[in-house]
């Protein structure tokens, strides 16, 4: 672990699932016969591969093997600047793809094994992809030092030109061949962060991918088609643990298109030529289902039971002082619960996968997550040798954490789709909407009690009840990650808070429930934030202080970094309290997630139809050096309006088990029209970098909510805010 | 037997007459710049032009445009469609960029019609295109842009 977090966290419970799976299984011939060079050559025809992650083309392209999948958080555009920073290259010549399946070159430095989460990209490769791009500019160098006999020290490279005072030029691609018979340096000197060109400068990086997104021709693995290819959807049980007991394919088989029907682990596998076919089929498809084991409570019932849950004693995930003991002598408790729903992760391109094997070897395409489980999950299905099994990683329509994917689900039914239909069928698996949002691996339902006290104006005890289901208890992870009974990501963002309170206790409970449930951008923090940063407003205000001075007061000189995002976004916004002012009310919260910090100011008037409009948002972060400032801006946007959209209308409700929500009209998304107007501000930082693609999520809901609670409409209670359909 | 004129090149395919257009363009013609996502004209992803208009292919049974001419992300040309796609460019509008052609289709109807937008004509134009990414801010951006690119 280089982690500067050293707290049991999301990357450290990723290092343990790691460790599990290669425990059990990893050949060690893996790295001679798999990864670049061998299964396929990622970067084309590339004269000049000093190590894993940089290919120097004959016409001077550079193409930077990126080991994280690229879903929008941009780490295609992340990991080739740093590259590009250490090469001095022009950034037009600069090129991403993704790196294959080999845990051996491409493991997340955090986890252990090759894997996107917990906003980890760019911190963890920030050492290694400069360090790939210095190690390529040395031998390039030396290789034009060479070419025309001067000493290395006195040739400089600039925008992709190797020149010497002599006149002499040259580009890389020129250089490549020679360069490729030198030696690798092993620990090439990097760049001051003074002598930066790109990283951290304004416009000087754009995208590598916005052109062909814009144009439809980026590749997603719902766009593969292959020879004989067959597209297979999947009639999955209505409620979770439901199996198949029986099924009656006859009329499916009579859809014109179909070619054939198989039961396979997850249902009922509709193999036809192309999508449509494929529906049609599977609507006509009779299951009887056996629901015998299957998990039958509604939301409202698990509702009342973890409310009931939430007045017990549970397991105590941080305690100091005596919180009971304070409260029971308090004049006056307050006392908050906060319920957040179920929540799917709709990534706008449903889950779907690629895969095509001939008995021997097998290639499976798609937009794994976890490369290196998912690899080993298709390997074992089709019983295949490892080494025998190409992984190749796909762009992917979003994910938000829906395809990390603890339990291998998709990777397992793609395998078992193909393995079910025989050799030389390649098959695409496709989820609908509907499958999607009927599918689990939700945010986990929760429930926050607190109870606070204040006297003299400041906040004496704080005691918290955590209900939720965790999604690492009751797997094969259970006993590496879960310590203590407490499963972090359960309680991270709770259990420590900013706010120098003398007593003070959380306490969870973790329910076992048989809805599959899954991390969602920015995990803990999407209920931990809103309830903290709610009830320390709430509190605040019981007080009679100023929500954005009180929160600072309390934070005594241990958290200057939360202090400083906070200060940071009083000043963006001008504050002056909440309001409200001509209708329109502020409300303020501070969240840290994935070491890095983010404050944000939310303006919001209340609508004629009882909606809340959000109007502007002012948005502070401190994520360490800003490697792309526009990229970070651009997740603070899309965070924000992630975590709006959410918290405003989104749920999924389960009526005897069953999910209520099918489709966008009933799980309702976020639109242009309730998009707020946002103004980030990114705090200069010598520090390491951290991640970007989750923390733009936590504060905004609690910074709405804040808002309606000056605006006399208290803070709400219960997510969403409004719910309902479009 | 369906006809299909799909970005000037007529197709005659051997499916149902109540396929989506979505499906003939993607699976049996093989353009797969629009988009699947949800099947139900709810999100936008899907977005194509049928004799100019914009319309969701994905609810539009193929038997409904026989004859018509449908041009999808991958037969744009014009002036709104260059200013359009280098206003996305330029403003690094994509995210994960699933949605981003049905954005950039109902970005380009909306410029056709209406030269100079205001925040709300662009509310009006683009709300039946979800991206979940929330790129929203950067869309309406990259419409004014492109608007004013047109000017000139």
């Amino acid at each position: 672990m280089t982690a500067h977090d050293p707290k049991l966290s999301r990357r450290s419970l990723l290092t343990g699932a790691g460790a599990l799976v290669i425990g059990f299984h990893l050949p060690r011939a893996a790295r001679a016969q798999s990864g670049a060079g061998a299964a396929y050559r990622p970067g084309g025809n590339a004269a000049f591969a000093p190590n894993a992650f940089i290919r120097v083309a004959p016409d001077s392209t550079v193409t930077v093997l990126v080991k994280h999948i690229e879903f929008g958080q941009g780490p295609f555009t992340g990991l080739a600047t740093l590259a590009a920073e250490e090469m001095d290259a022009a950034w037009s010549q600069m090129r991403a793809e993704h790196s294959p399946a080999d845990v051996k070159l491409y493991a997340n430095l955090l986890f252990g094994v090759q894997g996107t989460g917990g906003s980890t990209a760019i911190a963890n490769s920030w050492e290694q992809m400069r360090k790939a791009g210095a190690a390529a500019r040395v031998m390039l160098v030396q290789a034009a030092a060479s070419a025309w006999k001067v000493p290395a020290g006195e040739i400089t490279v600039s925008e992709g030109i190797i020149s010497h005072a002599s006149g002499k030029k040259g580009s890389f691609g020129e250089f490549a061949e020679a360069a490729a018979k030198l030696p690798v340096p092993e620990n090439p000197p990097l760049k001051p962060a003074s002598a930066y060109k790109l990283i951290g400068k304004e416009g000087a990086v754009k995208r590598l991918d916005s052109a062909d997104k814009a144009r439809g021709k980026a590749q997603f693995t719902i766009d593969i088609h292959a020879p004989n290819m067959l597209t297979v959807v999947v009639a999955r049980p209505p409620r979770f643990g439901g199996k198949v007991a029986s099924f009656d394919a006859a009329d499916t088989l009579e859809v014109k298109g179909v070619v054939d029907v198989k039961q396979i682990g997850s249902g009922v596998a509709v193999y036809a030529n192309g999508m449509w076919p494929a529906l049609k089929g599977r609507e006509v498809l009779k299951v009887t289902w056996d629901e015998s084991e299957a998990e039958k409570r509604g939301s409202a019932e698990l509702i009342a039971e973890y409310r009931k849950l939430a007045h017990e004693p549970g397991t105590v995930a941080g305690s100091h002082g005596d919180a009971e003991a304070a409260l029971a002598k308090a004049d006056k408790v307050i006392e908050a619960e906060f319920v957040f729903p179920y929540l799917a992760h709709a990534p706008m391109e449903p889950l779907d996968g690629y895969l095509e094997w001939d008995g021997q070897q097998a290639l499976a395409r798609f937009g794994s997550q976890f490369q290196t489980t998912e690899h080993q999950t298709i390997a074992t299905i089709l019983g295949l040798p490892l080494e025998k099994v190409s992984l190749e990683t796909m762009l992917a329509g979003g994910s938000f954490g829906r395809r990390a994917q603890v339990s291998q689900h998709l990777a397992a039914e793609l395998a078992m789709a193909a393995k079910a239909i025989g050799p030389n069928r390649p098959v695409k698996v496709v989820w609908t909407r509907e499958d999607d949002l009927a599918g689990g691996y939700y945010r986990p339902l929760f429930v926050h009690r607190l109870r606070g006290a204040v006297k003299d104006g400041k906040i004496v005890a704080w005691a918290n009840h955590i209900v939720g289901q965790s999604f690492f208890l009751g797997t094969p992870f259970e006993a590496m990650v879960v310590k203590n009974g407490i499963d972090a990501t359960a309680v991270e963002g709770a259990n420590e808070i900013f706010y120098e309170v003398p007593d003070f206790r959380c306490e969870v409970h973790n329910p076992k429930v048989g809805v599959p449930t899954l991390w969602w951008r920015s995990v803990g923090h999407t209920h931990t934030g809103y309830a903290v940063e709610c009830f320390v407003d709430e509190l605040l205000q019981a007080a009679g202080q100023d929500p954005l001075q009180g929160r600072l007061a309390m934070m005594g000189d241990k958290h200057t970094r939360a202090a400083a995002v906070l200060r940071a976004v009083g000043e963006m916004a001008n504050w002056k309290g909440p309001g409200p002012v001509d209708g329109r009310a502020r409300g303020v919260a501070v969240v840290e997630s994935f070491s890095s910090f983010v404050a944000q100011i939310a303006e919001v008037s209340m609508g004629p139809d009882g909606e809340p409009k959000v109007h502007k948002v002012w948005c502070a972060v401190d994520c360490g050096v800003a490697v792309n400032p526009d990229v970070i801006r651009a997740q603070m946007e899309g965070g924000i309006g992630f975590g709006l959209g959410h918290a405003l209308y989104g749920e999924i409700t389960l009526d005897q088990g069953r999910p209520v929500q099918t489709n966008f009209h009933e799980y309702r998304s976020l639109r242009i029209h309730e998009m707020p107007e946002v103004e980030v501000k990114i705090i200069a930082s010598t520090a390491a970098p951290t991640g970007v693609g989750e923390p733009g999520v936590p504060p905004i809901g609690p910074a709405v909510a804040n808002a309606l609670a000056a605006l006399g409409h208290g803070r709400p209670r219960q997510l969403p805010v409004k719910g309902g359909t479009v | 037997m369906v006809s299909l004129k799909v970005n000037g090149t007529t197709h005659n395919l051997d499916i149902d007459e109540e396929t989506p257009l979505l499906w003939a363009i993607r699976d049996n013609i093989g353009l797969t710049g629009t988009k699947f996502g949800c099947g139900i004209a709810q999100c936008g992803a899907c977005t194509v032009f049928v004799d100019g208009q914009a319309q969701r292919s994905c609810v539009t049974p193929v038997s409904a445009v026989a004859g018509s001419e449908i041009t999808t992300i991958e037969g744009l040309a014009g002036k709104e469609a260059e200013a359009v796609q280098a206003a996305w460019t330029s403003r690094d509008v994509p995210q994960c960029g699933y949605c981003q052609s049905g954005q950039v289709m109902s970005a380009i109807a909306l410029l056709k019609e209406n030269k100079k937008p205001t925040d709300r004509d662009i509310d009006l134009a683009m709300n039946g295109n979800i991206c979940r990414c929330a790129t929203y801010v950067r869309i309406r951006a990259a419409i004014h842009d492109a608007a004013r690119a047109l000017e000139i």
